[in-house]
Formats: structure tokens, sequence, C-alpha cells
């Protein structure tokens, strides 16, 4: 409740408050993409020659393929070679503690409202922070580690761990999958690793605070989450970027990977820049994400809020392969402005007596196109799956559009597989309801809105609800007269 | 569907060669304009050719098990070959009606009945329509179905010469059904038949056309059909599609409707026929205060594969659409479901709704369900509901504790599944026959 | 409090209100009693500033300025309530933190603080109290799933803690068995005070009964063809609204 009331008091100050550019030195290479460039960031990060090969293998695929033209979004053509592939703000490259953090850094993090100082942290929550190119601070490892628990940044991991790194890197998302994903495999810089052992349940929620700070740089991050058998994680995702006129690019892939027993809660609140009112700069957020329920009564559950970038390009699926193994997607999507947002899920049911659920709720203001695309496939080996989806559309203004692309491909008849949408507007007279109770017109939305999409925020942990509310209305900014 | 070893064909160029043989056969009095627009529609399915899988539009649908087969189109058919007494099986009985008999596509004036003399409604081929509604003919025709984006459309536009048109001229209501027969009279091989047909409903006009698509003989065929469909300004025009062709009949069948201010179309689409069916239905609601529905049930056994591809396009405010689509899938047979509501900008108040129900029979039955809402419009109401699934265990054991038998109960079942759609056609002699046909493939499948 | 001098208003062109008069004084309940398309509704909504309303003549003063310059959530920030014939649904929005959120509106409106959570909850607690509210009821979401008479029962709950001036009960007891009606009227019998008024709307007589108005006014074709005191009322449940129709059509031709 006081989350909530926090919310409508700083509605005042609504501008995009995390497109501030922290000054600090980088360590970085001209722009440009080639066979040299992977090699000098595969030695940058002193990575064992697997690692090498595996991202040549995959820059020579990525040569190969063609972007993908047949979502509902349009840009202009990338220049690929127009991006910087590393940028890393120069720093000590181990910190023995926090305190070794270069007080820049540690400010923006603080400016962020990201505790990186253990002692202030929120309570229960392990962070690793990704500036640019590289992961700057890990928090709470070493009272994870006494559980087993390895979270650390992707190049430690690579390191620290190679045979894990080996065993589970592309295993999800193989290298040719997409071609976002081809690219990201050749280029990634950094991102998170964890690892649950078996029986273990994640004692916090671990997290990971990704910020593209330097100009014309595309940020490439790879996280991958195994939990072994009969583990839990809570895993959340927060995204920043400074505000600048000119689109950057981001190219994530995550890869989970639930076995036995095991349950992943994977959560984002994705709040890269925008753009500007005219449509102008913001993120392109062109991301692969995909988890595997290997196990039998596996779980893995996917909630996202997406109100930033300009392009939204993102389809968190699940692979449903063990028995009885479950696969959730709750979502919302907020595009103002000129956004575009073409995200959705893949619920694909190998296994028996699997289950998948999904509910979408898109809200589309100003000029913003949004769309839900989603795929359920049962398979003919998949016996007696269950799934429900529901996908909402609220309308704000009538120079926007909201689009619902579902797919189902059905190969068994003891499948029963249930599909609602909807397409609505805020109707005046709840608006006049509220009006009536003393509450203006752009509260009124911000909380019809907010209990429009109350499904989703539930599912997220407390805090991050608090983030994901005020952002709501930060984002619903102008979409109201 | 998974033919991956497919034949390398020439059904594309050897086609496009015909189209000489075709230009022989035609009428030196062709219309200039006419025959213009055939070469400009030739040229376009040269550039477009035949669609594959990687096109959204036909993900589900794989044209190449069609087109590996080089079809030919007979210009010269004598439409007399097939005798009266062979296509009289396909009439409904008790039924008053006019009846326009097409034989691979060309109008046949020896096998059709028409009765009606009192002018309120023209029913005569292409041929005729030059000597009495030329230019209501050149108004409409190929102005609606799009032959520059559809490969399907630009094939059956080249080639389109002698088949139906239907005019109801202003303020006149139509009583007496018109059924157009379309045979395929498949006794030589690889029978390609494109009938093109151009139904024009007037201002305040009324009319109900049913639509019956029958084999005669047992060789692999290729019906392309296109019908265009013009319903003005307060007319109300009801089209029944049945398709009922063999088991090697490949339907691609498009129809193509424009709305005009306070019309209202209603449709039912039913196939239990064929080896692969398309059905293209495609309405622009392009006047306020239309009402637009589209029904449709599909039945399907053995290998059959069905495509029922709708779009709703609403132009403009203040307009209604319901779109209710059911399917049964026995044996092998493979269903798919594309239905695309667009709600263009400033069409404000639009109501939309669609729902696509799939029961599954089989472990190797498969169903595809696309339903697609693309709005862009923000005070309107629209939804779409799809659910696949088997039969209610509950429901099948609550009529066998009344002691109907496993079998019948099924029956029974789906039966009523399947009869919700045909229940809203409104010609009861063709409801009957439809639901004995409806009876008997459930019969033969479960 | 509120003076309502000649209102006309339209819907769509046309003429609903054909002049209205109406003087409202604090510490006072009035009856507004009138046929099904009388016009009650549509003066209930023009008070409350419903858009869709086009007022042609006419002005109405309230606490001496004039009520129809000011927007719809101004006017309730002054304090006028009203009390829905047909309230809508807000899925996700628990009543809870619909009333924090209107309250601490109107609060800020008068350069007051937000209320604590203490002081809210205890508001909560107690009008719930007053109207026979379960408090878990105000845990779900804003008429969500309400019946009828739950719904009504709410508007009197989110009447009874906003404190209103001015009351617009809209056909409150449409709808209500008479075990519900009886609580709702209770409720409204405990809020009546020296510094509030009232305006209940309502075409039958048996809401009255509980309600005991100071005034009763009959609207017809609108119009206010008769006032008078409670006894009105009852005149009117015997007979009906016909001799009404009948007398004003009198009126009308002679």
């Amino acid at each position: 409740m006081s989350g909530e009331d926090k919310i409508l008091d700083e509605l005042a100050g609504k501008k995009y408050k995390y497109g501030f550019v922290t000054d600090i030195e980088l360590d970085t290479i001209p722009k440009g993409l080639n066979e040299d460039t992977i090699r000098f960031i595969s030695a940058k990060k002193k990575e064992p020659k697997f690692m090498l090969d595996w991202r040549l293998n995959a820059y020579r695929n990525w040569l190969k393929m063609k972007e993908p033209t047949w979502a509902n979004i349009h840009y202009p053509p990338i220049d690929y070679q127009d991006i910087v592939y590393y940028a890393a703000p120069k720093q000590r490259t181990k910190l023995n503690n926090l305190d070794e953090l270069a007080p820049e850094i540690k400010a923006t993090y603080d400016k962020l409202g990201i505790p990186l100082e253990e002692q202030m942290v929120l309570a229960g929550v392990a962070v690793d922070a990704v500036m640019d190119s590289v992961s700057v601070a890990t928090t709470y490892k070493d009272k994870l580690s006494e559980l087993g628990i390895i979270f650390s940044s992707m190049s430690d991991a690579i390191k620290d761990h190679p045979e894990l790194i080996e065993k589970y890197l592309g295993s999800v998302v193989p290298q040719g999958d997409n071609y976002f994903a081809a690219l990201n495999s050749a280029v990634f810089s950094d991102g998170s690793f964890i690892y649950i052992p078996k029986g273990v349940r994640s004692p916090m929620e671990l997290s990971t605070y990704f910020r593209i700070n330097a100009a014309f740089t595309g940020q490439f991050e790879r996280t991958l989450i195994v939990a072994d058998e009969g583990s839990y994680v809570s895993y959340l995702e927060g995204c920043t970027a400074p505000i600048r006129d000119e689109n950057q690019l981001h190219a994530a892939v995550v890869e989970l990977v639930a076995h036995d027993n095991a349950e992943i809660k994977y959560s984002t609140v994705q709040n890269w820049y925008p753009g500007d009112k005219e449509g102008k700069g913001g993120i392109y957020n062109f991301v692969t994400k995909r988890g595997i329920c290997a196990g039998v009564n596996s779980k893995i559950s996917w909630t996202q809020v997406e109100t930033g970038s300009s392009i939204t390009w993102k389809y968190p699926s699940v692979i449903l392969k063990g028995e009885n193994a479950i696969g959730e997607f709750y979502s919302v999507a907020m595009t103002n402005n000129y956004q575009q947002a073409d995200t959705g899920t893949k619920m694909i049911h190998l296994g028996k007596n699997t289950k998948s659920r999904i509910v979408s709720k898109g809200i589309s203001a100003g000029h913003s196109n949004n769309s839900y695309r989603g795929l359920v496939r049962v398979t003919k080996s998949a016996d007696n799956v269950k799934n429900f989806s529901q996908c909402d559309s609220l309308l704000m203004g009538d120079k926007c559009g909201a689009h619902t692309f579902p797919y189902f491909e059905i190969k068994n008849n003891t499948a029963t597989v249930e599909h609602e949408a909807t397409t609505s507007k805020i109707k005046d007279e709840i608006l006049f309801y509220c009006n009536q109770r003393g509450i203006p017109e752009e509260d009124a939305v911000a909380l019809i809105v907010n209990g429009y999409a109350k499904e989703i925020l539930n599912n997220l942990p407390m805090e991050f609800a608090v983030e994901a509310q005020k952002l709501l209305a930060v984002s619903l900014e102008g979409s109201v007269g | 569907m998974a033919n991956t070893t497919l034949e390398k064909n020439n059904f594309k160029e050897n086609i496009i060669k015909e189209f000489k043989k075709f230009e022989n056969h035609l009428n030196s009095s062709s219309l200039v304009a006419l025959h213009d627009l055939r070469k400009d529609a030739l040229k376009h399915f040269d550039t477009l050719g035949f669609p594959d899988r990687k096109d959204e539009e036909w993900k589900y649908t794989n044209t190449d098990l069609i087109t590996k087969h080089d079809f030919h189109q007979d210009f010269s058919i004598n439409t007399t070959s097939l005798y009266a007494k062979e296509i009289k099986k396909f009439f409904i009985p008790e039924l008053d009606a006019n009846i326009a008999v097409l034989v691979n596509g060309k109008y046949s004036d020896d096998l059709s009945n028409i009765k009606d003399d009192s002018n309120k409604i023209y029913i005569s081929s292409f041929k005729e329509v030059r000597k009495k509604h030329s230019d209501i003919f050149n108004t409409h025709f190929a102005k609606y179905a799009d032959y520059k984006t559809n490969s399907f459309t630009a094939l059956n536009t080249a080639f389109a010469c002698d088949s139906i048109f239907i005019y109801v001229p202003d303020g006149n209501k139509i009583k007496d059904p018109v059924i157009i027969l379309n045979i395929s009279d498949t006794k030589k091989p690889n029978t390609l038949l494109q009938p093109r047909n151009l139904i024009i409903s007037g201002k305040d006009s009324s009319v109900t056309l049913i639509d019956l698509n029958y084999t005669v003989g047992n060789n692999h065929s290729l019906n392309n059909t296109v019908t265009e469909i013009f319903a003005d300004k307060n007319s109300e025009l009801n089209l029944y599609k049945i398709q009922s062709e063999g088991d090697k009949s490949f339907h691609i069948g498009t129809t193509q409707v424009h709305q005009e201010e306070y019309s209202k179309f209603n449709s039912a689409t039913i196939s239990w026929g064929g080896s692969i069916t398309r059905n293209n239905l495609n309405s622009l609601l392009n006047g306020e205060g239309c009402e637009c529905n589209f029904d449709g049930a599909f039945v399907l056994s053995g290998n059959q594969h069905v495509d029922n591809h709708t779009l709703v396009d609403h132009a403009v405010p203040n307009c209604q659409s319901n779109e209710f689509y059911k399917g049964i899938l026995g044996d092998n047979s493979v269903g798919v479901f594309n239905g695309k509501i667009i709600v263009r900008k400033d069409a404000q108040k639009t109501n939309a709704y669609q729902s696509n129900k799939n029961i599954l029979l089989t472990k190797t039955a498969a169903m595809n369900s696309k339903p697609q809402l693309e709005i862009f419009a923000d005070d309107v109401r629209c939804s779409h509901g799809a659910t696949t699934g088997q039969l209610n265990e509950d429901e099948l054991f609550y009529l066998r504790t009344r002691g109907i038998d496993k079998k019948e109960a099924r029956i029974t079942l789906l039966f009523a599944f399947a009869s919700e759609i045909i229940q809203k056609i409104k010609v009861e002699p063709l409801k009957n026959i439809l639901f004995d046909m409806l009876h008997n493939k459930l019969k033969k499948g479960s | 409090m509120l003076t309502i001098k000649n209102l006309k208003a339209n819907i769509e062109n046309k003429e609903i209100l054909k002049g209205i008069n109406l003087q409202v004084n604090a510490g006072e309940t009035y009856a507004i009693m009138g046929p099904n398309g009388s016009g009650k509704s549509t003066l209930a909504s023009v008070l409350a500033g419903k858009e869709g309303y086009e007022v042609t003549s006419g002005e109405v003063i309230y606490e001496g300025e004039n009520l129809l310059d000011l927007s719809p959530e101004d006017r309730a920030r002054k304090g006028i309530f009203l009390a829905f014939q047909y309230p809508v649904e807000i899925p996700g929005v628990s009543i809870t933190n619909f009333m924090k959120t209107s309250i601490n509106e109107i609060r800020k409106y008068n350069g007051q603080e937000p209320m604590n959570a203490v002081d809210f909850l205890k508001l909560l607690k107690d009008k719930a109290a007053l109207v026979e509210l379960d408090t878990k009821m105000t845990k779900r979401f804003v008429n969500v799933g309400f019946s009828g008479g739950e719904k009504k029962r709410n508007e009197i709950f989110q009447l009874a803690m906003l404190d209103p001036k001015l009351s617009i009960l809209d056909e409150t007891d449409s709808g209500l068995d008479i075990d519900a009606l009886k609580i709702v009227a209770d409720g409204v019998n405990k809020l009546r005070n020296k510094s509030n008024a009232f305006i209940v709307i309502t075409h039958y007589q048996r809401l009255l009964n509980y309600i005991v108005p100071d005034f009763v006014h009959v609207l017809h074709d609108g119009k206010i063809v008769r006032s008078g005191g409670k006894d009105l009322a009852l005149h009117l449940e015997e007979y009906g609204y016909d001799w009404v129709k009948e007398e004003n059509k009198k009126a009308v031709t002679s």
C-alpha cells in the first residue's frame, strides 16, 4: 500500500530520470566488428581457448544470417560496423571489496537507487552490477558461496567454472538460433552466471542491474542460470541507459536450465531509455530469452514489466521437456510516444502432463505500437497438456496500435488449450467515477492502469513491484487528454 | 505435410505458356479493357509465383503439394459433356432456386435453370454481360480481389472467362436463393478450373447465394475460384459455401467482399470434402453501420487439410463483425484457422468478435490456430477466443449413463458441436441436407 | 449551500431539463421524485459534472461559486458526492487503495498533508462499521463481482469515508431488497448533521420511509411541478404519477 502512495507522490517529477551520463574514463576499442574484434574481447577477458573458438564459430554463422523481418517493428537499417563492441569503465580488474569500486561508478548506482554496499542493501537482495560491457560489482558473493551457490559475472565464471560454462552455454539458445543470438554469442561482453546446487533454495533474491553508459556502444550481455535438482532461485533484472539522440543496440541472451524438481523465477523490469517524445534516440532491445524445464516437475516462470526501449523484440520462452513441468509467462508491456514493442512468449510442450500459463497485458499510448506474439506448441509426444492464455490490450488515444498474434500448433488430442484476448480502452464512466471521488484524470489513469496490470505486478518480488508501478505511472506521462 | 522430396515442377511455366492458347480460344470480340487486365494479372502472377511456407500467410498450408502436379485448363470444354443426370444428385431437394451451373469454371446455359424472368435479378455468363450490363461489370470487375499481391488471384484473373455474373438491381429483394453449382469434371487427369464470379447487390436489395462445390470423376484437380462481391448501401447478402469435393481435389477459394453503409453480409463456409482446401474469405467494411458475420465449420478425416483464412477489415467507424469457426479433426487431418481483424485508425465504435473452437479426435490429427487482432482505434470492443481440446468426458459419461453407447454418444456430441454453425443458415432445405451430410461424415469418421 | 436557477440542459440536442429551480440548505434533506424519464438522473449528472450534458441556460451556485465552471474532481474536492445509480467496476484497484487515493487528493486540494496509514485504517474500520460493511470487502476490487446491494452499500461507505457537504443519492434504492435498503438508509441517517445536506433521488416512496426528507419535489418532463413536505411522497405512493402528469398537462394547455 505504501508503495502505491509513493507512486502517486512521485508522479510530479515524471521524466526519464535515469537518463544521466556518468563521466568516467573508459577502456574501449574503435567501432566495428571483425574476427580481430572478437579475438580482442576474448583476450581482454583472458578467456580459455574453447571460448574464443565458440565465439568465432558464432561470428561466422552470423555472417551468413539475415536480420529477421517478421516482427511488427520498423527501424532504419542498423550499421553493425558503427557500433563499439567493447567498452569498460577503467577499473582494477578484480575487486577485493566494494570499497575499491571507482567512486563515480558507485555514485552512478546510488543515483539509480541500486545499493552496492552490503550494509545498506535492501533486505536479502544480492546484486551484480553490469555497466556497458563489464560487471563492476557483485555483492553477497561470500555469503552465497557458503551454500555452494555460484553468483558471479559471466567473465569470472568462464575463468573459474569453465566446465559448467562449456556444458551449458548455448545449450538452450544455440549459437545459430537467430540473428541477434548469433551476434551476442560472438561478442558478448559480460553478464551474470548463477548455479544453484542440488537441494539448495537461494536464501535471497539474486539481481543484476544492467546499465548502458558509453555512447555508440552496444550492450551484449549473456546470462546463464542453472538450477540443479530440487533447487530454487528467484532472479531479478533491471535495466537503464542515459538519454542519447542516437539509437543504441542491446542484444542479450538469457538461458535458464531447470533440472528435476527445480524452480526458476525470472523477473525483469526493463526501463532502457525509450527515446524522446518525437521518437528520437532510445535503445533497440533485441533479446533472446529461453528456459528449458529439463527435469520432471520443474518450473520456469518469466515475469516482465517492459516500459523502456524504443524497440522491444523479445519472447521469453519455455521448453517443457520434463514430465509435469510448468511454464509461466506474465507480462506487462507499456508503450508511449513512438515506442514499438513486439513481445510475447513461446511454450513448447514436449513432455507429458506439462502445463503452461500466459498472461499478457499490453498498454499502448501516444503513437506507439504494441504487439503480443505468442506460440503454444503441443507436440505428438506431449499427452495431457494444459495451456491457458489471456492477452489483453488497453488503448489510450486513437493514434496508437494494439496487436495480438497468437499461434497455436496442436498435434495431440489430449491437449486442452484455451486462449482469450480482448482489446479496449479505459471507459469514460470509470474515469468519471474516479473524478467524482476527487481523483484527477492523470492520477485516475495511473490508478486504473496499475489495476489492469495487477495480476502481473503481484508476481514480482515486493521491491520490484513498487518500482514497476512507478515506472508504469511515469511511462503514462503525456498519454492523457 | 512433411513431404520434403518434391519433384521439380513446371506448373507455373506451363500455365504461363498456355496463355497464348487461351487467347486463341477467346472470342475476338473480347473486351479490350478486360483483356488488358488479364495480361497485367499474368505479369503479376509471373513475378509472384506460388507462395511458400516462409510466407506468413501460408505458414500452415504447403502449396508445393498442390503445384507439384502439372494442371491444365481445358479452354475448349463443351459444357454439355456432362449429362444433366450426372449432376442432378447435387441439387437440393424441395428448394425453389435459380440454378447456375459452372462446369470447370465455364457457365453452362444447358445445365443452368434460371427461372426468374421478372428482371428482378440478372444471372448470366460473362458473355451475356457485355450485352446488358457492361458498365456495371466494368465498374466492379477485379476491383476488390487483389491480383497484384495474391498469386492465386492473379492466376485466376489472367484466365478469367465465362463464369457467372449476378446483379440484383436497387431495391429488389430476391426470395428464392441462387445456387451456384460449381462442378469439377475430373474425368481427365490434372484438371485446372478457375471459376471467376462477380456478384453485385444493389442498394436496399437482398439475395441469398448457395455456392456448392462438387466433383465428378476421380483424378487430381485444382479448383482456383475467385468470387468478388459488392454489397451496396443497406443491402443484405447471404453466402453459404459448401465445399464437398472429391478426395483428390485441391481447392483454393477466394471470396472478397466489399460492403457499403448499413449493408449486412452473412456467410457460412462448410468444408468436409477435398484433399487440400484453402478458403480465403475477406470483407472490407467500407461504410458505417455495416454488419459482417462469418461462420464456418469443418469436419475432416483421412489426410484432409483445410485452411480457413479470414480477414475482416474495419475501415470506418460504427461497424460490427462476428466470426465463429468450429472444427472437428479426425484421422490424420490437419486444420488451420487464420482469422485477422483489422480496425483501422478512426474506425471508432467498432465491435468485433471472433471465436475458433476445435476438437481433435485422434493423436495424429493436428490443429493450427492463429487468431489475430490489429487495432489502431481506441474506442472499440474487440475480443477473440480460441480453444482446442477433446470431447468433454463428463458430457460423454452423462450420455452413457442414459443408456447411449459410446460411439453414438460421441456422434451426438460432435453433431451438437458442429450443428451450432449449420443452425444459423436461413435456408431450411439446405440446412436439412447439411445435417444429413454432417451425420454421415461423423458416422464414417468415428 | 446550493442554489439552482432556471437550469436547462440537453443531451444530444434534446432538452431534458427545462428550467429547474431548487434551493438546498445545510442540515436538510431533499427528495426528488418523478416518473421514469422525467430528468432525475440527468439533474444528478449535471450537478456532478458528467460529460455529454450541455447546459443551455440557468446557473448553479454552490457555496457562492459557479458550480458549472468546475471540473468533476474539483466539485468532489469541494464536497459534492454522487452515489451512482450504476457504480462502475474498476478491476485491480482495491476499495482501500481507491479511497486512500481519493481522500489524499481531497486533502491535498485543501492544503492538508496526506493521511497517515494508522489514521486511515482507523477511519476505514469506523466507517465500514457504520454502514455494516465487512472490512474484508475493502480489500476487494472496486465493485468487481459485487451484487447490486453490495455496490450500493459500497457507495454509502465511500460517502461515509469522504464526509461530503452535499450528497446526491441517485436511485440508491433501486435493486435493493428491504434489508439492504434499511442498512443503506441507516448509514445515511447516521451521517446526517447540521452542516451537510442530502438530495435523495428516487422513483419510489419506500426509501423515504427510512430516510425522511424535509422537502419533497416532484420532477416531471424536466421541471419541478410539485413541492411539499414528506406527505407529498405518501400521496404519490397512493395515487401514482398520473395525476401529476394530468395536472401538468392541464397547466400547459390552459
